[in-house]
């Protein structure tokens, strides 16, 4: 069964406990300086971001078909059947081709190591296995993230807009955006506000590529019959010309004066 | 040989090696923050955009012109095939010098040989890379073998050149093509003046036109500096499929600007259309107005004034794609640090003297020739630059 986040931001309090989880589990610093900053780094893999009274998390949405994992060129980046995407260190060349794609733009970078690494929330794979939740939201005192299967939480997102349509904004990020992320939002601002995308869509990214990929093993094959034909073909030419003693040029030898 | 003699070229070149050598100590000792300005927001910068991008797409000349001569037996053309091919072998090998400084690990270049993903546009990229520039090595190598006078290797090497040509010219269109579809998985950042689902096909055959002018540009910068070019009928042939790849290129690129509708947001006077402006009438519009002047078709001078301008219209468009047409979603602006110019700078003046020393002591123009009794001065300068 595949695993999910569901975040509720009428539920956030900002107490930034997410953010001390998961810096412990990932063997990051935490503390009132990195507490304060409010993008996503290679130090820091979650945040809570606040506007006035009203809180949005950030951490990677571990995709459904995750486009990090379609454009890793060594599959350091993979999704499991539990539903994490998880990176694998050992593979990573450091291509950033990752950053790049991802529509959330949730890998970061270690810019001041002369060997970096790519770093993102991977929805802590190896608790998951276990059976154990996120340490973020094992951390959560409120219920605002909450850890289970994701259709049980996709079906107790729907029910929490349908019993009080007034406190959401009637839409569940990750639900459908870009194919469906384990992650699953919940706000009673429009997510435009905390720099969401809302206008992805629902088809997911990596067939876009694989569109194009799919007609290689084609392309090799009637491109090396079609130039070995024509080598043959004007090659003959060529030589049928020398026999009949006319002078062998090659068939595209029209004259510009 | 000659003295040493300082020339304002070779005092050119030693200060941009200088700056590129301290470059390079801070690109691995303190890593790619403090040697680029290169973020979070925006990861791909001069070393992808230009280094790799265009560098590519220079090299395109090399297998345009193995396909003129090989494949379609236009023989008269052989003449400028080595040069071309050692063109695009040295470009190659700079394309993956830049890279062992873009990429954060660059001693793992090798692992999407071994670790696959064939659902990966950049895996695709990373094999055309090295495969095509194995197969120009063995398509060159024939000049160092015939040099070396290995006639056993050197029969080999002929008797696997047409099937070589023929590897040569199927990778060269996946690998130009793919460095589009690398863009393709990024609709929702990439400008619309530049994404395009045809980013493959129009990566294509911009490099035919590339492969075109550069092939004539070569033959017209050989003729300054070594006295070697082709007769002007050969040019004038060349200048005329120019004409007509660019034509194509140009009726694909409008349509598709048309088709989707990016054409409107030109009506909007921003940096991005400022940019795309540039692009379309340098590389496009001027040069097909010139090649379409029989007088300017007709003439070396005019053969390269288009191919030149016909390259800074490229060289423009990539730029467009991996830098201008990703700024706007990334939320910054971004030039490059002087040190990623300077490992930039550093990596084309080590290829220009390579270049120098290679037509020097190989058989590089016209294999037939008798090698002259005096070198030429430009390479002999050069030379001695790097010793």
């Amino acid at each position: 069964m595949s695993k999910g986040i569901l975040y509720d931001a009428t539920l956030c309090i900002d107490c930034k406990m997410c953010e001390r989880a998961c810096a412990e589990h990932h063997g990051l610093p935490y503390d009132d300086s990195i507490a304060a900053e409010e993008v996503q780094s290679a130090h820091k893999l979650t945040v809570v971001m606040a506007q006035g009274d009203k809180y949005m998390r950030r951490l990677c949405m571990n995709c459904q078909d995750p486009t990090c994992a379609s454009v890793c060129p060594v599959g350091a980046l993979r999704k499991t059947a539990e539903g994490p995407v998880t990176y694998d260190a050992s593979r990573c060349i450091g291509c950033r081709y990752c950053m790049l794609a991802c529509p959330f733009s949730v890998p970061k970078y270690e810019w001041n190591k002369p060997l970096p690494l790519v770093r993102k929330c991977d929805m802590c794979a190896d608790r998951v296995a276990q059976g154990q939740p996120t340490a973020c939201a094992a951390a959560c005192p409120t219920g605002a993230t909450k850890f289970g299967d994701r259709d049980a939480l996709l079906a107790e997102a729907q029910d929490r807009i349908a019993k009080s349509p007034d406190q959401y904004v009637p839409h569940i990020y990750g639900r459908s955006e870009v194919g469906g992320t384990s992650v699953l939002l919940l706000s009673s601002v429009p997510f435009e506000r905390f720099g969401y995308k809302t206008d992805l869509g629902s088809q997911s990214l990596p067939l876009l590529t694989y569109r194009v990929l799919s007609h290689i093993p084609n392309l090799v094959a009637v491109g090396s019959v079609l130039l070995g034909g024509i080598w043959w073909i004007t090659g003959r030419r060529a030589d049928v010309a020398a026999a009949e003693g006319r002078p062998g040029k090659g068939p595209a030898t029209g004259g510009e004066k | 040989m000659t003295r040493f003699k300082f020339t304002f070229w070779k005092g050119v070149l030693a200060i941009i090696l200088l700056a590129g050598a301290y470059a390079t100590v801070l690109r691995f000792a303190r890593g790619l923050g403090a040697s680029t300005h290169l973020s979070d927001a925006f990861p791909w910068g001069l070393w992808i955009g230009f280094d790799v991008m265009c560098g590519v797409m220079l090299a395109a000349g090399g297998f345009t012109l193995t396909a003129t001569v090989y494949i379609f037996h236009l023989e008269e053309f052989k003449p400028i095939v080595r040069p071309t091919v050692l063109t695009a072998f040295l470009g190659y090998v700079l394309v993956v010098v830049a890279l062992l400084f873009d990429l954060g690990r660059g001693y793992r270049i090798w692992h999407p040989l071994v670790m696959w993903n064939p659902r990966s546009v950049m895996f695709e990229v990373a094999w055309c890379v090295t495969l095509y520039t194995t197969v120009l090595a063995l398509e060159f190598a024939a000049v160092l073998l015939e040099q070396l006078r290995l006639e056993k290797l050197l029969r080999i090497q002929h008797a696997i050149a047409v099937p070589l040509v023929i590897a040569g010219v199927l990778l060269s269109t996946l690998h130009q093509s793919s460095l589009g579809s690398l863009y393709l998985i990024v609709p929702d950042k990439l400008h619309p003046f530049w994404y395009s689902p045809l980013l493959p096909v129009l990566f294509f055959v911009s490099a035919v036109c590339v492969g075109l002018a550069m092939t004539i540009f070569e033959s017209c910068m050989s003729s300054r500096h070594f006295g070697k070019q082709l007769e002007l009928p050969l040019l004038v042939r060349l200048g005329r499929a120019l004409l007509v790849a660019v034509l194509v290129y140009s009726v694909l690129r409008f349509e598709d600007l048309f088709q989707r509708g990016a054409y409107r947001l030109l009506a909007f006077r921003s940096y991005e259309t400022n940019l795309l402006l540039l692009e379309l009438i340098m590389g496009l519009v001027i040069p097909i107005v010139l090649l379409l002047i029989p007088k300017v078709r007709q003439t070396a001078g005019g053969l390269y004034l288009a191919s030149v301008l016909v390259l800074l219209g490229f060289v423009t468009n990539r730029l467009n794609v991996a830098i201008t047409g990703m700024e706007g979603s990334a939320g910054v602006r971004y030039f490059p640090k002087w040190t990623e110019i300077a490992i930039t700078a550093s990596i084309i003046g080590v290829a220009f003297a390579i270049f120098a020393l290679a037509v020097k002591y190989l058989p590089i123009f016209s294999a037939a020739e008798p090698r002259p009794a005096q070198p030429e001065p430009e390479a002999a300068e050069l030379l001695h630059a790097r010793t």
